[in-house]
C-alpha cells in the first residue's frame, strides 16, 4: 500500500534565488499535480508552494523509493538539472516525513515560529489536491489530521500567542491598555514602512478612526485616503491630539515634535483618559518622559523590539510542548497507517473469531455437562473447521495484494463489517477528534 | 447543623481560591471552571445555612463576629461570582476568592452558638442596616481585587516589562471600568446603610449620630469613596489613583468592620471577640 514521502526545500536549505525559480504558481499547480501522478511509482500527491518553502508529499506504491522519483519531477518540471538542484533538498519517508507534515502545519518548522499563514497555506494546498483528484484515502487522512495537530498545538501550546512584529506589538500593548479599540481613534504621525503597517493592524482591529499627518500634506491626504481616515495639518498636531488615544509616529525630524508638557496637557484637557504612544523614529519623535505621566505609555522602537524578543523567547520554550503533542500524534497516525494494512487487518480478524469460537466452544461442552475428551476434540474441530471455511474467502481476498487503492478499500470495508477495532494498543490519546477538523479557536 | 453548614463552606471558599490561583498560574481553563463551581457550591450552602439560621434564631443572623464575619465571606462570593459571570473575568477569582476564604476560616473559629438577642438589635431596621452595607463592603471588595489587579498590570505595561502577569491580567481599561462600576453600585449601598443606621440610632439610642467609633469610622470610609467617586466624576480620576483609592477605601472598610470591633469599644461592640 505504498508509504508516504516529502521532499522539498525551505527557507533553510535554500536561498531565495533558488526557491523561486523552484515555486509552483497556483495557477500552474493542476498541471504540475497531474504531471507529478504520471510517474509511475506516485499514487497520490500535494503539492506546498510558499514563499519559504516548496514541498510535494507524495504516496510512493509498493516496492517503489518515490522520493527519487519526487525530485526527478521537481528538476524536470522546472527545467533544472537534479545535480544542480540536489544540494537544496531534504526528503522524509514514512513516520519521519508524517513528522515533518505535522512541524510544518503547526507552525513549527517556520522562519517564525508559530506564525498563523502557514496552515492556511497547507489547506490551500490540499484543496488544489482535491480539486484536482490527485489525493486519495491516504494523504486525505494525513492532511486532515495534519490540520487536527496544528489545531491541538495552537490550543495546548502557547507557541503562537503572542506577538513577535514590532507592528502586531503595537497592537498588542493596545489592547491590554485600551481593551477594546472599537470607540479609539488613531493619530499617524509621518509615513515609515513599520508605522503603516502598525496602522493598518490597528484598523484590521476595528478601530474607530484614523487621522493623518504628514509634513507635506499632500502626502497626508493621500494616506488618509489610502487608510480611509482624515487628513490634518502637521502644524495642527496639537490641535488634534486630544482627540488621539493612540499616537503612531516616525517622522524624519531631528528633534521631539512632542514634549512632555504637551502630553501633560493634553491629558489634562482628555480628563485623564489614556494615551499611547508608539514611536517608531530615530531619532525619536516623542519625548520619552512622556511616559512618566499617569494613563500615558510611551514606547519606542527598542521597547517594542524587546517585546517581541522576550514573545519569541516564550515561544521557544513553548515550542519543546509543541513537539511531544507532534510527537505522540505520529505514533497514533502511525497505528492508523497499521491498520490499513491487509496483515494486521487479517490478525485482528482471526484474533477476534477466535475468541468468539473458544467462547462458544467452552458453552458448547458446559451443556454436556460430562467432561469427555472425545466430544471436546469433535466440538472444537467442528468449530474450527467451520470457522476457517467461513473465514477462508476474506482473508484470502486480503491477501491478494491487489493494486493499492481498491485494497485499502477493501480493508476498510473488512474492518468495517467486521467491526474491527481500529488500532490494536489504543492510547485514547488524538484519536477521538481526528475527524473534528475546525479551525475555529 | 446550620452552624456546621456555614463553617464547612469554607472548604469551597478555599478548594474556589486554590483553583482561581491554580488558572492563574497555568491559564488551564479547567481551574477557573471548577473555581467557579466550587464557589457556587459553597455559596448554595451557605446560603442554605444562613437560612436555617435565620428560621432557628428567628432574627437576621448578622449580630456577632461568627456570623457577621460569615455573612461577609457570603456576599463577596456572591458579589464576585455575578461580576465574574458578567465581565467573564477569571483571573479576578484569584484576587477576590481568597477574600472570602480568608473571612470564612475567621468565622469558622469563632463559636457558632445562637445566643440571645440584644434587645436593642430586635428591630426590623437590623436585616436592613446591615445587609445593606455588608452587600456594599462585598462590591468594595471585589473593586479592592480590580484595584490590586490594576496596579500590577500597569506596573507592566508602564516599566515595558510584558511578563507573565502581562499575559494573564485583562486590559487596563477593563479593570478600570469595574473599579467605576463596583463604585457607583458600593457608595449608594454604603449612603443608604449609613443612613439606616442612623435613623435606627434615632430609634434605638435616641440620636442619629453619636460620634461613636464604628459611626465615626463609617463616615471616613464614606468620605473616601465619596472624593473617588467625586474625582473620577468631575477632574477625571481614573487608572493608578483610582485603584490606589479602592485599595485604602477597602482597607478602611475592613477597619471600620473589624478592627472597630475589636480594638474601640463603642455603641456598637455588639460583635466583638468578647462576647
Amino acid at each position: 500500500m505504498g508509504r508516504i514521502v516529502i521532499i522539498g526545500l525551505n527557507h533553510r536549505t535554500a536561498p531565495v534565488e533558488i526557491r523561486e525559480r523552484l515555486a509552483f504558481p497556483s495557477e500552474a499547480i493542476g498541471h504540475a499535480l497531474r504531471g507529478l501522478l504520471e510517474r509511475e511509482s506516485l499514487k497520490e500527491g500535494v503539492i506546498l508552494s510558499t514563499c519559504n518553502r516548496v514541498e510535494i508529499c507524495a504516496l510512493a506504491s509498493q516496492g517503489f523509493e518515490g522520493t527519487a522519483e519526487a525530485k526527478e519531477f521537481m528538476a524536470a518540471y522546472h527545467g533544472i538539472p537534479l545535480g544542480e538542484l540536489n544540494g537544496y533538498l531534504y526528503h522524509y519517508e514514512g513516520d519521519e516525513a508524517v513528522k515533518h507534515l505535522f512541524r510544518v502545519g503547526s507552525s513549527l518548522d517556520s522562519m517564525v515560529l508559530g506564525e498563523p499563514q502557514i496552515l492556511g497555506q497547507v489547506k490551500d494546498a490540499y484543496g488544489y489536491a482535491a480539486e484536482f483528484r490527485t489525493i486519495g484515502p491516504i494523504l486525505d487522512k494525513f492532511f486532515a489530521k495534519t490540520f487536527s495537530v496544528a489545531k491541538r498545538v495552537r490550543t495546548e501550546t502557547k507557541v503562537a500567542s503572542s506577538a513577535v512584529s514590532v507592528s502586531y506589538a503595537a497592537v498588542e500593548l493596545a489592547r491590554k491598555i485600551f481593551g477594546d479599540l472599537s470607540d479609539k481613534n488613531v493619530l499617524l504621525i509621518g509615513a515609515g514602512e513599520m508605522c503603516e503597517l502598525a496602522a493598518r493592524h490597528l484598523i484590521s482591529a476595528g478601530v474607530k478612526g484614523i487621522m493623518v499627518t504628514n509634513r507635506t500634506f499632500e502626502r497626508a491626504v493621500k494616506l488618509a485616503e489610502e487608510f480611509g481616515g482624515i487628513p490634518i495639518r502637521f502644524e495642527e498636531i496639537s490641535v488634534h491630539l486630544k482627540r488621539a488615544d493612540i499616537v503612531l509616529s516616525s517622522t524624519g525630524a531631528p528633534h521631539f515634535i512632542i514634549q512632555r508638557q504637551d502630553v501633560d496637557e493634553v491629558i489634562r484637557i482628555r480628563k485623564n483618559r489614556p494615551m499611547f504612544f508608539i514611536d517608531m523614529a530615530v531619532p525619536r519623535d516623542i519625548d520619552p518622559d512622556a511616559n512618566q505621566v499617569d494613563n500615558v505609555y510611551v514606547y519606542d522602537i527598542d521597547d517594542l523590539n524587546n517585546v517581541i524578543e522576550t514573545n519569541l523567547e516564550e515561544r521557544q520554550s513553548e515550542a519543546l510542548k509543541a513537539e511531544e503533542i507532534v510527537t505522540e500524534e505520529v505514533r497514533s497516525f502511525r497505528r492508523w497507517l497499521d491498520a490499513q494494512q491487509a496483515t494486521p487487518t487479517i490478525i485482528t480478524l482471526r484474533r477476534k473469531y477466535e475468541e468468539v469460537k473458544n467462547a462458544e466452544v467452552v458453552k458448547a461442552l458446559s451443556a454436556f455437562g460430562a467432561d469427555d475428551p472425545k466430544m471436546r476434540k469433535v466440538v472444537e474441530s467442528l468449530a474450527s473447521s467451520l470457522l476457517n471455511k467461513i473465514l477462508h474467502a476474506p482473508i484470502s481476498s486480503l491477501k491478494k495484494d491487489a493494486d493499492g487503492r481498491n485494497q485499502m478499500d477493501l480493508v476498510a470495508m473488512v474492518r468495517e463489517i467486521f467491526d474491527l477495532p481500529e488500532a490494536s494498543e489504543r492510547t485514547g490519546t488524538g484519536d477521538a477528534d481526528e475527524n473534528g477538523e475546525t479551525p475555529q479557536e | 447543623m446550620h452552624i456546621s453548614l456555614l463553617k464547612v463552606t469554607t472548604f469551597f471558599y478555599l478548594a474556589g481560591a486554590i483553583l482561581y490561583l491554580y488558572f492563574i498560574v497555568t491559564l488551564k481553563e479547567r481551574g477557573a471552571r471548577l473555581g467557579r463551581m466550587a464557589l457556587l457550591i459553597g455559596v448554595i450552602l451557605h446560603a442554605a445555612g444562613f437560612a436555617l439560621r435565620y428560621a432557628t434564631a428567628g432574627y437576621t443572623p448578622v449580630t456577632n463576629l461568627f456570623e457577621s464575619l460569615s455573612f461577609f465571606a457570603l456576599s463577596i462570593a456572591c458579589v464576585f461570582l455575578v461580576v465574574e459571570i458578567r465581565y467573564n473575568m477569571r483571573t479576578l477569582g484569584a484576587f477576590v476568592a481568597p477574600l472570602a476564604f480568608v473571612f470564612s476560616i475567621f468565622s469558622a473559629f469563632l463559636p457558632g452558638e445562637i445566643a440571645e438577642l440584644a434587645p436593642a438589635l430586635n428591630s426590623y431596621w437590623l436585616p436592613v442596616h446591615v445587609l445593606l452595607l455588608f452587600v456594599g463592603d462585598a462590591v468594595f471588595a471585589v473593586a479592592f481585587g480590580a484595584g490590586i489587579m490594576y496596579l500590577l498590570q500597569e506596573k507592566q505595561v508602564k516599566q515595558k516589562k510584558m511578563g507573565a502577569i502581562f499575559k494573564r491580567l485583562p486590559s487596563l481599561d477593563v479593570l478600570d471600568d469595574i473599579n467605576y462600576r463596583c463604585l457607583t453600585i458600593g457608595f449608594p449601598l454604603l449612603t443608604m446603610g449609613i443612613i439606616t443606621g442612623s435613623i435606627w440610632a434615632e430609634y434605638a439610642w435616641g440620636s442619629y449620630w453619636s460620634w461613636d467609633p464604628k459611626e465615626t469610622w463609617s463616615l471616613i470610609t464614606w468620605l473616601l469613596y465619596a472624593a473617588l467617586l467625586h474625582g473620577r466624576l468631575t477632574v477625571g480620576w481614573r487608572g493608578r489613583k483610582a485603584a490606589i483609592l479602592a485599595i485604602v477605601g477597602f482597607c478602611a472598610v475592613l477597619f471600620t468592620f473589624l478592627g472597630v470591633n475589636l480594638l474601640l469599644p463603642g455603641l456598637h461592640s455588639y460583635s466583638s471577640l468578647s462576647r
